[in-house]
């Protein structure tokens, strides 16, 4: 199944949930999505016959400069068709569901773009940094992070060009 | 040496060496360097391939140790996090005296490709502990390691042992340290 046809299928049960289709000729086609319905949206893109998207290949945080986001990149083994959708958070309060339930590959994703974002995942359970150590501050991918210069006591500073 | 030789005829001149301790101490140090078996990035893959029988990195001497406290040689092979450097100081620590450290990579000496932008990397091993010799490379070839390994054998054969416990406890008073 092609990811327009998907589309309809989702809009067609969802409605306004989701938010619009997005097609470049560079980019994977991708659905926006509202991010509060990502854990319905799932379960359905996992369970519906005919979709069976039984693989989330990959969990990633992106940081939009006035936003923050997640992609959900899945695959279906079963059809091979490939699915990718993509939620939009508010920079100062980003927060969505877990999808930890529907695929249990999510854990390590979603504690990963914890770590790196600053994405909370409710009801995860067991969201700690998985990169970082567990007294890091701040979010080092997102644009605005600023390096440490040390960390407990270690210079961390970068080398200088003689 | 030439020690073998004398085996051959132990009765003419053999049997005996004259030899000063130190450089019998030494000897035995520099061809016994017990490693720590640790690695970190991608130079502990080169550093596996140079344990394994294609390249034999134990007729220099050097046997794998799980513990810290078995070892005389740290090789730091590869990129060091802020968040290993922590561990890394800790090992060095348990490693009973006289030990010797190995910095292996880019990484390890100076922060390679991290070198300005890693935010979590070390900038060079050189900043928590101290290193004996650098070993260039992005990995090193297994030809540079062992070109490492014959100059720290060099080095701790040339190193001063007599009076080295006095000499160490005067520079403590002098900086106002405990003595043992
Ligand atoms: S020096 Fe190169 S090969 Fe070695 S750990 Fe760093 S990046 Fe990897």
């Amino acid at each position: 199944m092609t990811s327009k046809e998907i589309f309809s299928i989702l809009q067609e049960k969802f409605g306004d949930k989701i938010l619009g289709f997005f097609e470049g000729d560079k980019i994977d086609p991708f659905v926006n999505i509202l991010p509060d319905s990502i854990k319905e949206i799932c379960m359905f893109l996992r369970d519906e016959s005919g979709l069976e998207f039984d693989y989330l290949a990959n969990l990633t945080g992106m940081d939009y400069k006035d936003s923050l986001g997640v992609v959900y990149h899945l695959y279906s083994i079963k059809h091979n068709h490939y699915f990718v959708l993509k939620v939009t958070l508010d920079r100062t309060k980003p927060m969505l569901p877990t999808v930890e339930r529907v695929w249990k590959t999510a854990n390590w994703h979603e504690r990963e773009v914890y770590d790196m974002f600053g994405v909370i995942f409710s009801d995860h359970p067991d969201l700690q940094r998985i990169l970082c150590p567990d007294d890091w501050e701040g979010f080092p991918l997102r644009k605005d992070y600023v390096a440490p210069t040390e960390y407990h006591g270690i210079d961390a500073t970068p080398n200088k060009l003689k | 040496m030439g020690l073998l030789n004398k085996l051959d005829n132990p009765y003419d001149g053999g049997g005996f060496v004259l030899a000063r301790v130190e450089d019998v101490l030494n000897w035995g140090r520099a061809k016994s360097n017990w490693y720590l078996q640790f690695g970190l990035a991608c130079c502990a893959i080169e550093f596996m391939a140079l344990n394994a029988s294609h390249y034999d990195l134990m007729r220099f001497g050097c046997i794998p140790r799980s513990s810290p406290r078995h070892a005389d040689l740290i090789v730091i092979s590869g990129t060091v996090s802020l968040k290993m450097a922590e561990v890394i100081k800790n090992l060095w620590e348990q490693i009973p005296e006289p030990k010797y450290c190995l910095s292996m990579g880019s990484c390890a000496n100076a922060g390679g490709p991290f070198w300005e932008h890693g935010y979590h990397v070390l900038k060079g091993v050189d900043k928590i502990l101290p290193v004996d010799v650098y070993i260039p490379g992005c990995p090193p070839r297994p030809e540079a390691f062992f070109d490492g390994m014959v100059k720290l054998q060099a080095k701790i054969s040339k190193q001063a042992i007599f009076n080295k416990r006095k000499r160490i406890a005067e520079e403590d008073a002098k900086l106002g340290l405990p003595t043992y």
